[in-house]
């Protein structure tokens, strides 16, 4: 049976398919176009082929910052989570401590990446920077602007001083929907800290933490406004991820063929990972 | 007038309803009743429009309301939580509905007034629900659901979360409000004892599917199949399996139990026998019971009444009796089945009548 | 297995209790019984889920003390009071099995396993739930899960009690019957201290041999389930068992005769003349209609299958009969009281009569 509302339905989303094709699908489409041409300027095209894709997958510069993305993720998830489970566990439930502490857990998370950025930038400088200052006073050698290893913990640290929070408030959450009966319970049956940290707490977070862990690596796979501000991808090369090699490609050398090329590898490769998690959680839920 | 026909609803490869067809009118009440997950609140939605069937058709006063959302049809419901507006006193919320509908200021409050009245709300109406008992709570959500004159009230276990006693007050005074409103109310619930209590007419529901809709005491005391008989049976339906030859049941032990004279013309064979807890007694009620050995397992006495948990062959049986008779575990103790208050169901599960015969 | 005496408990909520109706609990004194049944029965706001928490200690007491077999828990931990408790809602471990759930409080303790083991196998065949062992437990039903968080006591052949806060409340009524006549026959087979928190009237009583009847922070009466039905000490005990409640209407007492409106009712003795309002008391059971009796106006009649509840207007007061599945009321209905259910209340509590058996 044919019935009215359904195709009233279609007319209703038309709005919102109209928006996603200017937004998304249109670009998309000229990123799509842009990979399979060479141009010189001046709306001159030629036609490529597959070319930019196989410069692109034997490119070393490529290839190592795609490394530099997946191990800063892969960083940042081993130490957000644990962190903010953590802080989670041990913020208070009820009284006035609630309120003070969502608020300030959520301070960071307010202001903007590039702000962020510069914060750290000035930060970190061991001529005026707080930090840096300090550092080098109590005598460790601490440079970001030269060392690659000092740019790394600059750049990891204030990330995790940034979205730690993030994972802090979803973990937050999951916990205090878990029941009083459930604590009482455990008590009951004489189980560790531990014991309810691993058997109703971590449980319970599950969905949220899956939540928190897709939105922190989708999120740290395409960081660049904060890098950028801070190192500019340097010293070197060391901190040059693949988005800030992406628009080092596409403006600064104006090479929009290759660069239209590593976009959309870069898409895909976050596109396949959302959906690897995706996956993961929607059978997750189904096992329930 | 409520009309579903041939509605199924499935999510995924699920069918949550199955074919139900239903036919409610104006001011009647009708209450679904059936276990948890059997399509009570599924079948409500559907009624509602808060969900649109898969396949099948929802009619309303002779119109295909099928596709029309919530919005567009004057349904109120009452939920098992007490949902309330919690920053307005008793009197806006029960104005809410009115207020929405753009009634104007006299008319609101001649109407909250009166529904108040009838929900024993009067003296709150300046409090907010978070200042209220759970029985009150409830109220004001009932209240709020009849001033909005809807064509369809839908309740789905009300009183769920209502202490015991309380339960039975608003189940006695429900009725009343009911037969007062004029609309059609469907009321779910997984409690016989509720059925019974409020009366009107009671679908039973198994697995998304009405095993039989007609008025409550009716399918109480003539359902139409044993799965209804189980669903409307609290404490638990007693069965066990007998083979009929001739005018009688073969029972254990050589004992036979006549068959109702009106099934006598019935083939040999097996059937499923059916009887309610009270009909099992322990003196002979009539010349006709017969008495059987069964083996107790547990007592509970309820101080006027006396439920005897008893094991027969491999059937569990419950007999309720009054007064206290207490019983040792495994003591054993002779019962009386009264054939005329037993319930006979064919290998299919359907029930042998005498009119089903004459037809 | 322990005694448990409850000490002159008083509980507030508040920081600085002041009068009475700041406390939750007012004061209870009372000693369950080693290897009892108990239930606690009143509605929602009595105390009676505070006194549970306060044996499980959950709660402290503001006052009072608690002995577990004479020795004194009040400031034990609940751990260490090594008590079992059942919740409204399931609670269960998720992530384990049913087995593993039932060897949790086990392995906590540092029982040797091979003793969990054999523990747990009991205590699987005593809830029946012996094939269902290596499930995960979170796929189950709700009243298996139920079984699980009873089991998750039972394995513990020390505990001194095992408390029940609203078992049945998520149950659908067809499992009710089961899992109430399992946890009375765990009961009778090992004898376990048992105390039951709930404000149904059919479990309470179904389940306990002494029913602790609370109202507003105190304990009202105490009594088996057939005292607390031909006896209630108060109204409030009358009205909240019993379905309908109890009749109760006020009359004027002299001698062995009350006069209700221009009614004369036969008392089965003398109540000890009470001061105050006096009420008399009857159960719907009590009140056998017929054709001779008072005269009374029938305004419904509730088919409830197994029997009927009449409401009637007796001297323009209300009054519930009970009567059989297959008895009619009459066309000129009355009513006579029987004797045996009569009670005289003064100012809400029970008077004392000296009854004279009739007709022996």
């Amino acid at each position: 049976m044919e019935k009215t509302w359904n195709n009233k339905a279609w007319f209703l989303v038309l709005p919102v398919l109209v928006l996603v094709a200017f937004s998304a699908v249109i670009p998309l489409m000229t990123v799509v176009n842009y990979s399979v041409q060479d141009t010189f300027g001046n709306n001159v095209f030629f036609w490529a082929g597959t070319e930019w894709f196989e410069e692109l997958l034997h490119s070393d510069r490529f290839w190592e910052a795609m490394t530099r993305n997946l191990i800063f993720s892969f960083i940042i998830l081993a130490i957000e989570v644990p962190l903010g489970i953590f802080i989670a566990l041990n913020m208070p439930k009820k009284g006035w401590g609630v309120p003070v502490c969502l608020v300030l857990m959520a301070l960071p998370l307010l202001i903007p990446w590039n702000v962020v950025g510069t914060i750290w930038q000035v930060f970190g400088r061991n001529d005026i920077g707080l930090l840096g200052y300090y550092v080098n006073a109590v005598g460790i050698d601490y440079n970001y602007v030269q060392d690659p290893f000092d740019a790394w913990v600059t750049i990891i640290v204030m990330d995790v001083w940034h979205w730690t929070s993030l994972v802090v408030l979803l973990c937050y959450a999951g916990l205090v929907s878990i029941p009083d009966a459930f604590y009482q319970a455990a008590k009951i049956d004489g189980a560790s800290r531990w014991a309810v940290f691993r058997y109703i707490q971590l449980p319970k977070m599950q969905r949220v933490l899956l939540i928190a862990v897709l939105l922190r690596f989708m999120d740290s796979f395409m960081i660049y406004t904060e890098p950028f501000v801070v190192t500019g991808g340097g010293p070197g090369n060391s901190t040059t991820f693949l988005s800030i090699d992406l628009v080092k490609t596409a403006l600064g050398q104006f090479d929009l063929g290759p660069a239209a090329a590593m976009s959309l590898v870069y898409f895909l490769i976050v596109l396949l990972l959302s959906w690897v998690f995706y996956t993961v959680m929607t059978n997750y839920d189904a096992e329930r | 007038m409520l009309e579903l026909r041939n509605v199924t609803k499935a999510v995924g490869a699920v069918e949550h309803i199955r074919d139900v067809s239903l036919t409610l009118q104006h001011g009647s009440l009708n209450v679904l009743l059936g276990p948890t997950l059997s399509g009570k609140t599924s079948l409500m939605r559907l009624m509602a429009g808060l969900d649109v069937p898969t396949s099948g058709s929802v009619w309303f006063d002779g119109h295909d309301v099928t596709g029309t959302p919530v919005q567009k049809r004057k349904i109120a419901m009452v939920y098992q939580q007490f949902i309330n507006y919690p920053a307005m006193t008793v009197y806006e919320n029960i104005a809410s509905p009115l207020r929405v509908a753009g009634v104007e200021q006299a008319k609101i409050d001649s109407q909250v007034r009166e529904a108040a009245a009838l929900l024993k709300l009067t003296p709150y109406l300046d409090r907010t629900p978070l200042n209220l008992s759970g029985g009150q709570q409830q109220r004001t959500a009932l209240a709020r659901a009849i001033v909005k004159n809807a064509s369809l009230v839908l309740l789905d276990e009300p009183l769920a979360n209502l202490d015991y006693k309380l339960r039975e007050e608003l189940r006695a005074e429900l009725p009343r409000i009911f037969a007062a409103a004029g609309t059609i109310f469907v009321y779910a619930t997984t409690e016989p004892h509720e059925a019974l209590l409020l009366g009107g007419n009671t679908a039973t529901l198994s697995e998304g599917r009405i095993t039989q809709f007609g008025p409550t005491i009716d399918v109480f005391r003539k359902p139409v199949d044993l799965v209804t008989a189980r669903t409307f049976a609290d404490p638990p339906l007693n069965t066990i399996v007998l083979a009929k030859k001739g005018p009688d049941f073969l029972l254990e032990g050589g004992v036979k139990l006549p068959v109702p004279a009106e099934l006598v013309s019935i083939a040999d064979g097996n059937y499923t026998i059916g009887f309610q807890p009270h009909h099992l007694s322990l003196e002979r009620p009539n010349d006709l019971a017969v008495p059987v050995r069964a083996k107790v397992t547990i007592t509970e006495i309820t101080g006027s009444e006396s439920f005897v948990h008893l094991d027969f062959a491999d059937a569990r049986w419950v007999m309720l009796t009054h007064g206290i008779r207490d019983f040792e575990t495994d003591q054993v103790v002779d019962v009386f089945i009264d054939p005329r208050h037993i319930m006979v169901f064919d290998e299919h599960g359907r029930a042998v009548t005498a009119a089903k015969l004459a037809a | 297995m322990a005694r448990i005496d409850v000490n002159h408990v008083r509980h507030s909520y508040l920081p600085n209790p002041q009068k009475d109706a700041d406390f939750a609990l007012r004061e209870v004194h009372h000693t369950f019984e080693d290897g009892g049944a108990y239930a606690l029965l009143g509605p929602s706001g009595c105390g009676k889920t505070t006194l549970l928490n306060i044996i499980s200690g959950l709660l402290h007491p503001s006052h009072g003390q608690l002995l577990f077999n004479g020795r004194d828990v009040t400031n034990l931990s609940t751990q260490e009071r090594n008590i079992a408790q059942v919740f409204q809602f399931p609670v269960i471990y998720d992530t384990m099995t049913v087995y593993d759930n039932l060897a949790f409080p086990l392995r906590n303790r540092g029982v040797p396993e091979a003793d969990v083991d054999r523990k747990v196998r009991e205590t699987l065949d005593m809830i029946d739930l012996a094939s269902w062992a290596k499930k995960k437990a979170r796929g189950l039903t709700a009243d298996q899960k139920q079984k699980i968080s009873l089991g998750r006591g039972l394995v513990r052949s020390d505990v001194n009690a095992i408390l029940f806060d609203e078992p049945l409340t998520v149950i659908d009524p067809h499992m009710k019957w089961v899992l109430r006549s399992q946890l009375k026959q765990l009961h009778r087979r090992f004898g376990y201290t048992m105390v039951y928190v709930t404000h149904d009237q059919t479990e309470a009583l179904t389940f306990a041999d002494q029913v602790v009847v609370m109202y507003d922070g105190g304990i009202v009466q105490i009594g088996t389930p057939a005292e607390l039905f031909e006896r209630p000490r108060h109204t409030f005990v009358g009205y909240f068992i019993g379905s309908p409640g109890m009749n109760v209407m006020p009359v004027a007492i002299d001698g062995k005769t009350a006069t209700l409106g221009s009614q004369r009712i036969e008392l089965p003795g003398a109540p000890k003349a009470g001061s105050g309002a006096i009420e008399l008391g009857i159960r719907p059971e009590y009140v056998r209609l017929g054709r001779d009796g008072m005269t009374v106006q029938v305004s419904k009649v509730e088919d409830l299958g197994r029997h009927k509840v009449v409401r009637a207007k007796l001297e323009g007061r209300d009054i519930a009969a009970v009567i059989g599945e297959d008895e009619a009321v009459p066309a000129e209905p009355k009513v006579r009281f029987d004797p045996a259910g009569i009670n005289i209340y003064a100012d809400s509590w029970l008077v004392e009569m000296a009854r004279v058996e009739m007709g022996a």
